[in-house]
């Protein structure tokens, strides 16, 4: 008896713990794209520094479903890594953009390719090029890796370079870190990732001449680039809290921050 | 004083009850969920067009929702991994049953629960640093995630759950039929193979199902180096498997398109609700016997 009573106390003083931290600082609950866990993390904390006893909360379920979720009031602010479709803001939603995204073209560091055109990287992934001497490499059939369907760097990657339902993948991998594993094991792998998680272990390749970077990103010259933006319901209030996180990763303060977590400012 | 312990007996049962029912209350509502989730895309797609369709492409202008290579794949990487796998299971199970010294049994024995308790994430990182790569070396193909690395990789996992089912039912094998086979002038392996394999047999056979469960139902490893691209199986292809095909694509997924995920994963529950009852009619016989 003297254990039920001393863990209802426990359980009591928990709670009266939690609603209190709850009501002083509030929450906002984020919700969407994988791609910008970095760069949402990373506000996310400097914020929560500024701004004792608030909580961030970051869902990682996709672009859709993030939309989706602030469509039906399940979140504050929804996170897509692509703009909203035409029929999305007929909806009632609207688009910040809070950053842009550089979509990376990597290769095997062994491999001696390091420029593909626009339409070259096309043209591979829809299987009209399938050997990496057509485009002055070694001979050696390439390896197509890409992402599953649905996913927002696929649905970047395939809209810039006008190959949607064209490509033939040899793998459908389901995260960034899958894709560049992979393509760092296999000499004639090519993939694609956004330009944030890129890491030593692949060679990233310039496309028509444009090596990725953020200052070419930014001014446009690197084409295969996509836009993370914030969404959020046309007209509807957001509650005090979500409204200064907001404010405060869209001003100008915290563009550097947005570059450390490797994405691109948009000013 | 009599009346008070028979009213505790009475609230003890109860609450066993209701702790019993909590169990039969998840298999009820995971069934009918996925009944009632599952059956609308299979309505709209059409029965025919969605389990024979060879073309699955969820997410373009024109959708195709075929899973006829999801269950192609299913089976024949599963069957793949029972050829590969029961016969390296049941030898090892005879060894360490029969003929393996207690010492060396204890040390195979805990190697193999070991071998159990590895999570299925670290076997799919493992068969994608080390086998995916020796495949496409080996074979001199030029990317070797496959339908073969998945088979590799079923078959290592299903061994602890084959070798541990095989060996309790030939451990269960009475002494007095292996000494008579002895004292007959029988010689020890010639006693293993005719007598003990045939006395737990369906012990045996509840293992390979056991494997052929394990097997159908592993998604994380496999998706990790099978490549996941919905083509019609063949060994050294790409390919995506019944349970990948829900995991891969869930976390995007909206409309029909997930509703025709849930409809995929009916069909995996209802293969393996098959299997359950092959498994189950297996044990019952043994118990009969």
């Amino acid at each position: 008896m003297k254990k039920f009573i001393s863990l209802t106390l426990v359980a009591l003083i928990a709670l009266v713990a939690f609603s209190g931290c709850g009501s002083k600082g509030g929450t906002v609950s984020t919700d969407g794209s994988t791609s910008m866990e970095n760069v949402i993390g990373a506000l996310k904390e400097a914020f929560e520094k500024e701004n004792s006893g608030v909580t961030v909360t970051y869902n990682p379920t996709g672009s859709g479903t993030g939309i989706t979720a602030v469509l039906e009031g399940r979140c504050d602010i929804g996170l897509s890594s692509r703009s909203l479709k035409e029929e999305e803001k007929a909806e009632g939603l609207t688009e910040t953009t809070l950053a842009l995204d550089g979509i990376a073209i990597i290769v095997n560091p062994s491999n001696p390719v390091s420029d593909l055109s626009l339409e070259n990287i096309a043209k591979i992934y829809k299987g009209e090029i399938t050997n990496w001497k057509d485009v002055g490499g070694n001979d050696g059939e390439i390896v197509l890796i890409g992402r599953e369907a649905g996913s927002g760097t696929r649905d970047g990657f395939e809209s810039i370079t006008d190959t949607e339902d064209e490509c033939k993948y040899r793998q459908e991998l389901t995260s960034t870190g899958d894709v560049i594993t992979t393509v760092s094991g296999n000499p004639n792998a090519i993939g694609y990732a956004s330009l944030a998680s890129v890491k030593d272990t692949v060679k990233v390749l310039s496309v028509d001449g444009v090596s990725p970077s953020e200052a070419t990103v930014q001014d446009g010259s690197y084409k295969v680039q996509r836009p993370f933006v914030l969404v959020t319901k046309t007209g509807a209030e957001l509650s005090e809290t979500a409204q200064s996180f907001m404010d405060y990763i869209t001003s100008s303060e915290v563009s550097d921050i947005i570059s450390a977590a490797g994405a691109v400012p948009v000013k | 004083m009599k009346n008070k312990k028979k009213v505790l007996e009475t609230v003890i049962h109860g609450i066993f009850l209701i702790l019993g029912l909590i169990t039969v209350g998840c298999v009820l509502l995971i069934s009918v969920y996925l009944v009632v989730s599952g059956i609308p895309a299979i309505r709209e797609i059409g029965i025919i067009d969605f389990l024979f369709g060879k073309e699955w492409s969820s997410t373009s202008s024109d959708p195709e929702y075929g899973i006829l290579p999801f269950i192609l794949t299913s089976i024949y990487g599963t069957a793949g991994a029972i050829l590969l796998g029961v016969p390296i299971g049941f030898l090892s199970a005879v060894y360490l049953a029969k003929i393996a010294p207690p010492k060396l049994k204890a040390v195979i024995g805990a190697a193999v629960s070991l071998l159990a308790g590895i999570p299925s994430v670290v076997y799919g990182l493992v068969g994608m640093l080390v086998l995916v790569p020796g495949i496409r070396m080996l074979f001199g193909i030029p990317d070797g995630a496959s339908l073969l690395a998945a088979i590799v990789v079923l078959a290592v996992m299903i061994l602890p759950s084959v070798i541990k089912v095989s060996m309790t039912a030939l451990e269960a094998v009475p002494k007095e039929y292996e000494d008579a086979s002895l004292a007959l002038g029988a010689t020890p392996v010639e006693t293993y193979f005719r007598v003990s394999v045939p006395a737990a047999k369906s012990g045996i056979a509840a293992a390979v199902v056991l494997g052929i469960g394990r097997a159908i139902g592993e998604a994380m490893a496999v998706m990790m180096v099978s490549g996941n691209v919905a083509n019609m199986p063949s060994i050294f292809q790409s390919v995506r498997f019944l349970t990948t095909a829900v995991a891969s694509e869930m976390s995007y997924s909206s409309g029909l398109q997930r509703q025709a995920l849930f409809s995929i994963a009916l069909v995996l529950f209802l293969f393996i609700l098959l299997i359950n009852a092959t498994l189950n009619f297996f044990l019952k016989r043994s118990k009969e016997k």
